[in-house]
């Protein structure tokens, strides 16, 4: 599976939504998913790819992980992976 | 309805092993937070935290009462012979029939299990000491402490996460005022700064990595701290008659519950808390001159206890002070009101109110006299002390000078 739709797949889950229902354009927000839900979703996406997330539910816009899309999401575990398993 | 007040104190946390120590470093604002030092720290991704340094077992306890004392029992039984020295107090007869111990701890022997999870899980061993149990129940500080001063009255322990502290100290001062106990030896402790303790903290991705820095909009979380405080919970006239230096008078107090959220805060509840125990001691919202906040340094509490206080106190909350402890010996969990009291009775006994340090940035959410950086001198008759703990429950501590 893409990194895109095991993102969506988690994202998906954690809004008790269908995957389909969920696109790259979404906001978390927009899917209803709170700052628990942003935590728990951190901790999957982590499970999933292996990597650590640098966030910090105090400042989630100062994190270096962000957040502000499904899109957004993608791009920063790709970073991460770069990083992380180069 | 009797009237309660305090004839002992101890502590030993990060700041220092007694109580005329710590109150030194909150006049100077001393930060007790630094690098952690304990096995596997290394796998952690938080490293800091208020750590008690220089803390020997030996001399102080010997080898029985180590393998029975998980470190939390031995923070409360320092704390606690220093209270319970300074009030004077000895329990025989009737007063030790009637007196008992109420203290917090949100985890008890985290240690305990830590060390014995370690050994079966990671060591493969099948065999684990024979007191492990004795050892770290969360009442197991409650009852040393009752078989060391031969307190034979009403004895539990709280547990109400961030909040046991308080609802330890309330449940004695209801205990002293009706009537049905003449003392109560209370407070609270805890210690989680273990392997365990801390990574089970970093899940929840609210703790800071470089400092606690309530009120400041740079804030970045909360950071753990470990430690005891103890008090002697003492009738007033039974303090009187026997000429006992009375520190202050505990005066009123209200438990809440957000009933909403596991772990968000809610302005609703903790202004209820707030209200709630100046009602219940009869005291004006004006007479109040400083509350030691919960002020955790998360983005959260601390928005939501400074929007509470406006509520409660309207126009006042501009004049008086707030300020929150946690800055210099970190999040003591369990065990924080307990310490956190210790800036209450030093603003009222020596009119000096310790500050927030580590406050770099003013939050136009939080625009109260957060008494930033710098200890004040001021006169105060009255105080809170705010405890609000994750699961939405709420307890506050008013005290007074004695008049």
């Amino acid at each position: 599976m893409s990194v895109e739709n095991q993102v969506i797949a988690i994202i998906a889950e954690q809004a008790v939504l269908e995957p389909q229902d969920v696109t790259l354009d979404s906001t978390l927000e927009s899917l209803g998913i709170d700052s628990m839900g942003v935590v728990e979703s951190i901790f999957a996406i982590e499970e999933a790819f292996n990597i650590s997330v640098p966030f910090n539910a105090n400042n989630p816009a100062d994190s270096e992980f962000d957040i502000s899309s499904v899109a957004s999401i993608v791009a920063s575990i790709k970073r991460l992976q770069a990083e992380q398993q180069g | 309805m009797k009237r309660v007040v305090i004839t002992g104190a101890g502590t030993i946390n990060a700041l220092g092993h007694s109580v005329a120590s710590t109150m030194a470093a909150m006049r100077e604002g001393v930060c007790g937070i630094g690098a952690l030092d304990f096995r596997d720290v290394a796998r952690l991704s938080i490293q800091i935290g208020g750590q008690v340094r220089g803390f020997e077992t030996a001399g102080r306890y010997n080898r029985q009462q180590i393998s029975l004392y998980d470190r939390f029992t031995q923070f409360t039984l320092a704390a606690a012979k220093e209270a319970i020295e300074q009030s004077g107090l000895s329990f025989h007869g009737e007063l030790s029939a009637r007196s008992g111990v109420v203290l917090g701890t949100a985890g008890g022997g985290v240690s305990t299990w830590d060390d014995n999870y370690r050994a079966v899980y990671e060591e493969g061993k099948n065999r684990v000491h024979p007191f492990v149990v004795p050892k770290l129940m969360n009442n197991a500080a409650a009852s040393h402490v009752s078989m060391e001063y031969n307190l034979k009255g009403p004895s539990f322990t709280v547990s109400t996460a961030c909040a046991s502290s308080n609802h330890a100290m309330a449940q004695a001062f209801a205990l002293v005022r009706s009537g049905m106990a003449p003392a109560m030896v209370t407070g609270g402790s805890e210690s989680m700064l273990c392997f365990g303790g801390v990574k089970a903290w970093e899940g929840l991705r609210v703790m800071s990595r470089d400092a606690c820095r309530p009120f400041s909009a740079n804030r970045n979380g909360m950071v753990q701290g470990e430690g005891a405080g103890v008090f002697v919970f003492e009738e007033y006239e039974h303090a009187r008659k026997r000429g006992a230096d009375i520190l202050c008078e505990v005066a009123g107090f209200a438990m809440t519950s957000d009933a909403s959220d596991i772990v968000m805060p809610s302005k609703a509840g903790a202004a209820r808390a707030m209200a709630g125990a100046l009602q219940d001691a009869g005291i004006n919202p004006d007479e109040v001159g400083y509350i030691n906040a919960h002020g955790t340094g998360t983005a959260a509490n601390d928005k939501t206890e400074c929007a509470a206080v406006a509520d409660v106190f309207g126009p006042h909350a501009d004049r008086l002070m707030i300020s929150s402890t946690k800055s210099m010996h970190g999040h003591l969990i369990g065990g924080t009101g307990a310490v956190e009291l210790l800036a209450c009775i030093m603003a009222l006994r020596d009119g000096v109110i310790a500050p927030t340090i580590g406050y770099e940035e003013p939050d136009p959410e939080c625009a109260l006299d957060v008494v930033p950086n710098e200890a004040r001198d001021a006169k105060v008759n009255v105080v809170l002390s705010n405890a609000f703990a994750f699961g939405g429950m709420n307890a506050v501590v008013a005290l007074r000078r004695l008049q």
